[in-house]
Formats: C-alpha cells, sequence, structure tokens
C-alpha cells in the first residue's frame, strides 16, 4: 500500500468518527451534551489538519492545528463562564 | 520500520478517537459522556501525534508537535473541569 493510500484511509476513518460524533449534536440531550460534540469536531479537527500536513508535505499545516487546538477551548469556556443567558 | 510503525501509531490513535465518537453517542449520561470524549480524544491525539512525529522524521516538526499535544491536554483537561462543575452547580441549584 502506498503512503497515499493509507492517508486517504486515515482521513476518511477520522472523517466518519467526527460525523458520528455530530449524531449528539443533533440529538442533543442538553446544551452541554451539543458542547461535547463541538468540542469533539475540535479535536477530530486538529487530528485530520496534522495528517493533511504529512500527506500535502505542508508543514504550514502544522500553525493551523495549534490555532484550532487553541481556539476549541474558548466557546466552552464562554458557554460556563457567562451567566448572561442560562437555561 | 520506523514508517510502519508510525502508521501503526498513527491508526491507534485513529482508533481511541472512533471509539470516543461513539461513547459520545452511546453513554447514558452527560458525565459517562464528558469521560470518555476527554479520555479517548487526548490518548488518540497523543498516538497520532507521535506516530506523525516518526513518520516526518525532524526534530522541529517533532517538538511543534509535541506542542500541540501538550496544549490539547491542558485545555482538555481544564475544560472537562469546567463543564462538569457548571452542570453540578446547575443541578444544584434546581
Amino acid at each position: 500500500m502506498s503512503i497515499s493510500t493509507l492517508a486517504v484511509l486515515a482521513l476518511n476513518i477520522l472523517l466518519a468518527a467526527v460525523i458520528i460524533g455530530l449524531l449528539r449534536a443533533f440529538w442533543g440531550a442538553s446544551l452541554e451534551d451539543r458542547m461535547l460534540s463541538v468540542l469533539l469536531i475540535g479535536t477530530g479537527g486538529v487530528a485530520i489538519t496534522l495528517l493533511l500536513s504529512f500527506a500535502l508535505a505542508a508543514p504550514a499545516l502544522l500553525d493551523v492545528a495549534l490555532v484550532m487546538a487553541l481556539l476549541a477551548a474558548v466557546a466552552v469556556i464562554a458557554l460556563t463562564k457567562g451567566d448572561a443567558s442560562d437555561d | 520500520m520506523i514508517e510502519s510503525i508510525g502508521w501503526g501509531l498513527v491508526f491507534v490513535g485513529i482508533g481511541f478517537i472512533a471509539a470516543g465518537s461513539v461513547g459520545l453517542v452511546r453513554l447514558p449520561d452527560l458525565y459517562c459522556r464528558l469521560h470518555a470524549l476527554t479520555k479517548a480524544d487526548n490518548l488518540g491525539l497523543g498516538c497520532i501525534c507521535s506516530g506523525l512525529a516518526l513518520l516526518f522524521g525532524q526534530w522541529i516538526i517533532a517538538i511543534k508537535l509535541l506542542l500541540i499535544w501538550l496544549l490539547v491536554l491542558l485545555t482538555s483537561a481544564a475544560v472537562a473541569h469546567f463543564i462538569a462543575r457548571h452542570v453540578l452547580d446547575k443541578e444544584r441549584r434546581k
């Protein structure tokens, strides 16, 4: 198996896992459950970007993954610390 | 040899992330889902980062991957505590 075949296989499995995680945001028992799904999308997006940076031989995408990892936490902190509209 | 070890680590990490997302859908409680998501994601991203560091084979990129993983560990642990405390406070206020 060549390198690109393995990378495409890995990226497809990751994408399927993120889409399965999106089902929780769709059914969504509560607001916090939807936020957990957003967290999963953040981590899955970081993993997909890292794999893409290897598959495309573009090391600049590592910096994109770093920024995505930083920004994923901001939304959750805004949800839990903001008292403006509880419930 | 090193390439196959790297791809093996990457696929182990993808397996952990897939297990985390299945747990997010299947588990009954918000605290169980929090456990499944944060733990599986940390370990999965760690395996993917170490495998990709082996595949890239450069020190500077390996250090950057390590930094990304440490950042995700830190924010994910903090965020799990924030969500759990928020939900506990909400349940107590009822």
